[in-house]
């Protein structure tokens, strides 16, 4: 291809920079001010911004055909050759970037979205403690995010997938001194890690089958020299190695698809996304809400090729997503912490998004994911922006009123939950219909799909119902604040009212991408990802299906419409028309509200079939532990060292001593008769002086007899 | 005057001091034996002396009384000096050197 230019060539900046700044704030963050940190921080997120729009707009450039851009900065993992079912295999997995239209929708969601939470911060932040960490902190996701949508294979994808993971606990856990945020961000990460098992399964099993885990080899300099999954497994299909429904893409399937629900909060690995909301507002607005729990309904739309092949697991992610979403709402209808009711709506409205894969409408799981992360995320920067109002207060039931009072918060929440329930003519209008109409559209094949359809647009009916509920709890009706904090109520600063109004805008506009659908075309941001998810070309022996016709169209359009005003109308009589309606309806049916309160009790039956039984593995080795190995080991062998020591001792006693005693008493016996020698009297010392004169007379008197005889 | 008479009486001089040295419990005895003993000895000499005529032997005898006297003197001060120490003229109470 032509040349890329500077923002294609440097995609690898859009990463960079927010790894750069949050090595800035580990390393040098507490000595930095406010103002620094903010300029770094925010600054930075901003041109990974800028990049990564120019990026885009580079490709867009381009025909159709030929919107991918691929660049490898360092082959990473070079194992060598590597058997796979194909034939030995030199398997490499680089660090390299991957640009097409799939992940341009990603980056730029994740970037803006991103960017705008971070000037939120600014402000919602300003009074807290640990500031550097948590931009810190903040940017070390993005990072981790913007790798994960820019890799170029499933590896550097899963790196990008664990430190997601690994932001998202720190970040839950951020105010740690709290036990609750403290556990909350444990639950998150073990849960997270389970799935990732699922996931890693998944990858190896990729990288047994096509000897490479890169997407595809489109957009390199030399595509020859590299092969891709797309174009390995076109190769296997076309060869006839492997048939559409094959159990190693089953298999595959399945596997990412546990990694996903791990991450995107599915069931049965949700549990820790309610709890997740301890972590600060700007947290759950961009990890819980638009990036990282859509980074699962990411992962299968990049491997929708292999999905496309397997019908088997694509009906589990279609059943899974749907039975999530309704789960969720209807645990959603009876949540009274504002973070609460949001989380669960997340939960399903990610059901959703992957009840689409799996019904084969990926770019309108797609759709869906950009238009939620607009309107998900201005949800909850507007409930902090509610709770930074009342000083921290969280529960819907103390609010009420506020429309009055804080109107630049409670004017953008209004769009949001008009998009999110789905009011015509709003972005999730668009995209929840698109969902609807598809999953409507298969069941003319199948009729299992019209059970889908039901579930998909009931719970539309509940979304619209707990939604509404919410509004009309937080911002209408009369005031139910508490005195304390009534005199106290003020407007946010700006730097966080005007991301509000920006969210809004885009979430009124990013749905009108699929205007042409109302005249019966396609809608162009279809159009715009069908390169990225055309998948293989394949004899799947099912008829083709057209598009539905324009009547069909407009009547689903009017029934999901019918439910949302049904919805709407529910929540306005049971708590904006008489206020204690819903008390007494929750009392007249107490054992339906407790199981709803008590979130089915599903907390309590993980812990008691898994977490208690772990912890009861671990007091059984800690057992083992203080008494086997303390007791034998440890205090065994002090007692036998003990032992040794007495015959040690006695040793040293009896016979090292003994010699030593033996050879200090024998001089002194030898001496004994020597002492008697000195007594000390001149008397005794004068006798021996006198026999040894006479001694010596003895032996030399000889002399004196000779010399005697001479003298006569 | 044949010598052995002069010989005899400084041996019976030199026994009776000798034997005072060994026995005498006042150790002033002792010293005066000493003496006794030395005269022998100079008796001894100076007979040798005359038996011989050589002079040399008077001349030792001479030097003998010079040392005679020194050693009496010094041995009185160290009598005194013990004495005031230990109260105690006795050789036998003077044992301090005892093993």
């Amino acid at each position: 291809m032509n040349a890329p230019g500077y923002f294609l060539s440097h995609l690898w900046f859009i990463p960079l920079f927010p790894l750069i700044s949050s090595a800035v704030m580990f390393f040098f963050g507490r000595r930095l001010s406010k103002e620094a940190v903010n300029l770094f921080c925010v600054g930075t997120v901003f041109l990974s911004f800028l990049h990564a729009l120019g990026a885009v707009l580079k490709l867009l450039a381009l025909p159709a055909s030929q919107r991918v851009y691929q660049q490898i900065l360092f082959p990473w993992v070079t194992p060598g050759a590597m058997p796979t079912a194909t034939g030995m295999v030199n398997f490499v997995a680089d660090w390299g970037y991957l640009l097409d239209p799939l992940s341009c929708v990603m980056v730029i969601v994740v970037t803006f979205v991103g960017f705008l939470i971070h000037v939120y911060s600014i402000g919602y932040m300003a009074h807290e403690g640990g500031y550097y960490r948590f931009f810190g902190y903040l940017n070390l996701f993005m990072f981790s995010m913007l790798t994960l949508v820019l890799a170029n294979n499933l590896l550097l994808l899963f790196v990008g997938w664990e430190g997601v993971g690994l932001c998202s606990y720190l970040l839950i856990g951020f105010y740690f001194l709290k036990k609750f945020a403290a556990d909350a961000g444990k639950k998150a990460f073990i849960v997270n890690r389970i799935g990732d098992a699922g996931f890693l399964l998944g990858l190896l099993l990729v990288a047994a089958t096509f000897g490479t885990v890169r997407f595809t080899s489109q957009g390199l300099p030399d595509p020859a020299a590299f092969s891709g999954i797309l174009q390995t497994l076109a190769n296997m299909v076309a060869q006839h190695q492997v048939a559409y429904g094959a159990s190693v893409f089953t298999a595959i399937a399945l596997l990412l698809f546990v990694g996903a629900a791990g991450n995107s909060a599915q069931i049965p690995f949700y549990v820790w996304l309610p709890d997740a909301m301890e972590g600060p507002i700007p947290v759950s607005a961009l990890i819980h809400g638009a990036t990282m729990v859509v980074a699962g309904v990411y992962m299968v739309a990049r491997m929708s090729a292999i999905y496309q092949l397997a019908p088997v697991a694509m009906d589990v992610v279609a059943v899974v997503g749907a039975a999530t979403a309704i789960f969720a709402a209807t645990l959603a209808v009876v949540q009274t912490d504002i973070k609460k009711v949001l989380a669960y709506s997340t939960i399903s409205q990610l059901g959703y998004m992957f009840l689409a894969l799996g019904v084969g409408a990926f770019a309108a799981g797609v759709f869906h994911l950009m238009t939620h992360a607009f309107f998900k995320a201005l949800l909850f920067l507007g409930a902090g922006s509610v709770i930074h109002s009342l000083s921290g207060e969280q529960d819907i039931r103390k609010m009420g009123g506020l429309r009055y009072t804080i109107p630049a918060t409670s004017v953008p929440f209004l769009f949001a939950t008009l998009a999110i329930t789905g009011v015509p003519g709003l972005s999730g209008f668009f995209s929840k219909n698109e969902i609807l109409g598809h999953i409507f559209n298969r069941h003319q094949m199948m009729d299992r799909y019209l059970v889908l359809w039901v579930v998909g647009i009931f719970t539309a009916g509940l979304t619209a119902f707990y939604m509404f509920r919410l509004l009309f709890e937080t911002f209408y009706g009369m005031s139910r604040v508490s005195i304390a904090l009534e005199g106290h109520i003020h407007e946010s600063p700006k730097t966080m009212t005007v991301p509000l109004m920006i969210l809004a805008f885009f979430s009124i506009v990013s749905g009108w991408l699929a205007l042409p659908i109302l005249w019966g075309e396609e809608s162009p941001f279809e159009r715009f990802l069908e390169p990225s998810l055309r998948g293989v070309e394949v004899d799947t022996g099912e008829i083709a299906f057209g598009r539905h016709t324009l009547l069909a169209e407009y009547s689903l359009m009017a029934a999901s419409v019918a439910l949302v005003a049904v919805g709407w109308w529910l929540a306005y009589k049971l708590y904006l028309d008489s206020p204690k309606l819903h008390t007494k309806l929750a009392e007249s049916w107490p054992r339906l509200h407790n199981l709803l309160i008590h979130k089915y009790y599903v907390d309590e039956i993980y812990d008691a079939l898994f977490v208690n039984r772990i912890k009861d593995l671990s007091t059984a080795l800690g057992f083992f532990d203080s008494k086997v190995v303390d007791g034998l080991g440890v205090d065994g062998a002090g007692w036998l060292v003990r032992r040794f020591s007495r015959i040690s001792i006695w040793w040293d006693k009896w016979v090292v001593d003994a010699v030593v005693n033996l050879l200090g008493r024998f001089p002194k016996f030898l001496s004994m008769p020597m002492r008697m020698f000195q007594t000390g009297v001149f008397s005794t010392y004068a006798v021996f002086i006198l026999i040894g004169l006479a001694v010596l007379l003895g032996y030399y008197g000889h002399h004196v007899q000779i010399f005697v005889r001479t003298l006569h | 005057m044949p010598i052995g008479h002069y010989l005899f009486l400084s041996l019976a001089l030199f026994l009776i001091g000798a034997i005072g040295v060994i026995t005498r419990r006042n150790v002033l005895i002792v010293l005066m034996s000493i003496e006794l003993i030395l005269n022998a000895v100079n008796i001894n000499l100076v007979a040798f002396s005359r038996y011989f005529g050589d002079v040399a032997g008077q001349v030792f005898a001479l030097f003998i009384i010079a040392a005679a006297v020194a050693e009496a003197a010094v041995g009185l001060g160290i009598i005194i000096a013990f004495f005031r120490n230990r109260e105690t003229v006795l050789a036998d109470e003077m044992d301090l050197l005892k093993w």
